[in-house]
């Protein structure tokens, strides 16, 4: 062999990592980054140093390269394009060899990608705009214990969004009044209600009441209205034994389906019950609490549109989107896209909708998208408008804010939903005509008068912060 | 009595039925009509009123089904479902019929 060592440091792009001319295979793992380079510091230069940092690369040459196929294994960043309007910052496309990751592993996967380039000196700041997975890898996932048409079977539930509801305060209610809003809830016509992140297991409400008084409230509003309901069960807690030992309980209690906050309590955890639930025949609802901590500066982190797409492999079958509408920040267009990528089972590249690559999900089941936040009946025309009949649409205030109470608010939501949706399906521009539709329906539906008396079109019109910088030319 | 979409509304007129059917044609979906005298959140499998209607193309071939059948079964209640074969599943369902002397008409 005529290799030869040549010890010392030389620059990232020079040792291949940079390669204008290489044409990625279509089982590479691809990602856009966007970066700020250091001041004095190349594009090419940073780009290369993400993509060594991020794979098989370290700061010298080292004797054992010598030793492996640097070629098969190296990532190379084989594009790049300035973003528009930010002079200092680069969207860089990066190709990964799909050797490089465990299969079936989100840990993996985020500690290469995601991993310590983050904090690395060449960048001054790294964002992960999206990532194509292959198709290889995609089939190494299990993907949602159920999704969306398993769980409308299961539901017996199909034409138009689900409604939930969270229960408030979210933090202070004993056992039993807990139950008995969930109950008024469901009895009033929601189909799901929903524990919120932070309530567990604490001094005010032990998580074994709380599962036997919702369950008993589920059981009499399934009795009375002759519907399948759902309570979230929040299964999040400190250890996975703990975890699994809520799950087992809601399980034994008839429950129909749990709720995780999976990003704190970190990917193999979620991966595990994501599992556990498939085994045993229970829907998995997802919280996303720390995500906006990873995703909402525009030039640092991780844009969201990436972690619906890692949870949809590792498996959920709701997920929170934003609501466009409401009281949490989202942009419309990024939205609806990230919508399609829970959803369908292939979503083409759109730079104008910030996606950057084609993705195949090759058959693994969709997840409901959760719009929730600041919501109410006013929205409804437009939260049917953007997230179509596969969402589920949560009122939390905008039940339990009723003026009586939230049988009444559930009623009214929907009595509101089921209006908009039968105009919808008789040709009607719901938007357009949005406003006579509830009134019309209010004519006869007193709890929908009152919801609307009583929110006159409160709105939260704030511009957002993670706005999309349109790339002049994608890439595939 | 609940069961499926648009059951918070007043029950629906035959026209407006009729849209309804229309949307379901529109989308290219197959209508079918399914009957059962006891609703429950736990029974998937209605009785199913001949096969889907594979071969309607208008509303008034579907109506004339929920006719016939609400003429076979007025003391059961009656619900139109679609199939999506592209989807592999159920779409949208409604009920068009309930048994009027049962007392179960919500008010």
């Amino acid at each position: 062999m005529n290799k030869t060592y040549r010890a010392g440091v030389r620059p990232y792009s020079e040792l291949g990592y940079w390669d204008p001319s290489h044409s990625p295979a279509d089982t590479d793992v691809l990602c856009c980054f966007r970066v700020t380079p250091q001041p004095g510091v190349s594009p090419a230069e940073a780009a290369s140093a993400v993509a060594a940092e991020s794979s098989m690369g370290t700061w010298t040459v080292v004797w054992s390269d010598l030793l492996t196929n640097l070629e098969r294994y190296r990532a190379r960043c084989y594009y790049l394009d300035p973003v528009p309007g930010q002079p200092d910052q680069y969207y860089a496309f990066i190709a990964y060899p799909l050797d490089l990751f465990e299969e079936g592993s989100l840990p993996n996967l985020a500690s290469s990608i995601v991993g310590n380039v983050f904090g690395f000196k060449a960048v001054r700041a790294l964002r992960l705009q999206d990532m194509r997975i292959p198709v290889a890898y995609v089939k190494t996932f299990q993907g949602p214990p159920h999704g969306v048409q398993v769980e409308r079977d299961m539901l017996n539930k199909y034409g138009r969004p689900l409604l939930g509801c969270t229960i408030k305060p979210k933090l202070g209610l004993s056992a039993k009044n807990y139950g008995r809003l969930v109950y008024e809830a469901l009895a009033g016509g929601l189909d799901f209600t929903k524990d919120d992140e932070n309530i567990n297991s604490q001094p005010f409400m032990r998580w074994r009441d709380r599962f036997a008084f919702v369950m008993e409230a589920v059981a009499k509003a399934e009795a009375e209205t002759g519907e399948a309901k759902g309570h979230y069960l929040n299964v999040t807690a400190p250890t996975m034994e703990e975890i699994y030992e809520r799950c087992e309980t809601a399980k034994a209690m008839g429950s129909r389906i749990i709720m995780l906050d999976f990003l704190t309590v970190g990917f193999a955890a979620h991966a595990s019950l994501a599992r556990w639930c498939r085994k045993n025949g229970m829907l998995l609802h997802l919280h996303r609490a720390m995500h906006a901590v990873i995703d909402r500066q525009k030039n640092h982190g991780i844009h969201w549109r990436v972690l619906p797409k890692w949870a949809r492999l590792v498996g959920g079958d709701h997920l929170h989107n934003g609501t466009v509408v409401g009281k949490l920040e989202s942009d419309r267009v990024s939205t609806i896209a990230i919508n399609d990528l829970l959803r369908e089972d292939f979503v083409p590249a759109d730079p104008s909708r910030g996606i950057f690559f084609d993705q195949h999900w090759a058959s693994l089941p969709g997840i409901f998208p959760v719009a929730s936040g600041g919501i109410h009946v006013w929205h409804m025309p437009d939260l049917v408008t953007i997230f179509g009949d596969d969402a589920v649409l949560q009122f939390g205030g905008g039940t339990l804010g009723h003026p009586w109470g939230n049988r009444a608010g559930a009623t009214a939501n929907r009595v509101a939903l089921e209006a908009v949706v039968q105009a919808r399906n008789e040709g009607r521009d719901i938007v357009a005509e949005g406003r006579q539709i509830l009134e019309d329906a209010a004519r006869w539906s007193p709890e929908l008068r009152a919801a609307m008396d009583t929110w006159r079109e409160v709105r939260f019109e704030f511009q957002a912060v993670d706005t999309l910088d349109v790339a002049q030319t994608g890439d595939d | 009595m609940y069961t499926e979409t648009f059951s918070y509304l007043p029950p629906m007129t035959d026209e407006q039925i009729g849209k309804q059917i229309a949307y379901i044609l529109r989308n290219g979906w197959i209508p079918a009509i399914e009957f059962t005298d006891r609703p429950g959140p736990g029974d998937h499998f209605w009785t199913l009123w001949k096969l889907p209607l594979f071969e309607a193309t208008t509303v008034d071939e579907v109506m004339a089904e929920v006719r016939a059948c609400r003429e076979a079964h007025p003391d059961c209640f009656i619900k139109i479902v679609s199939y999506d074969s592209r989807r592999q599943g159920q779409m949208l369902g409604f009920i068009v019929h309930r048994p009027v002397q049962a007392g179960l008409v919500p008010a």
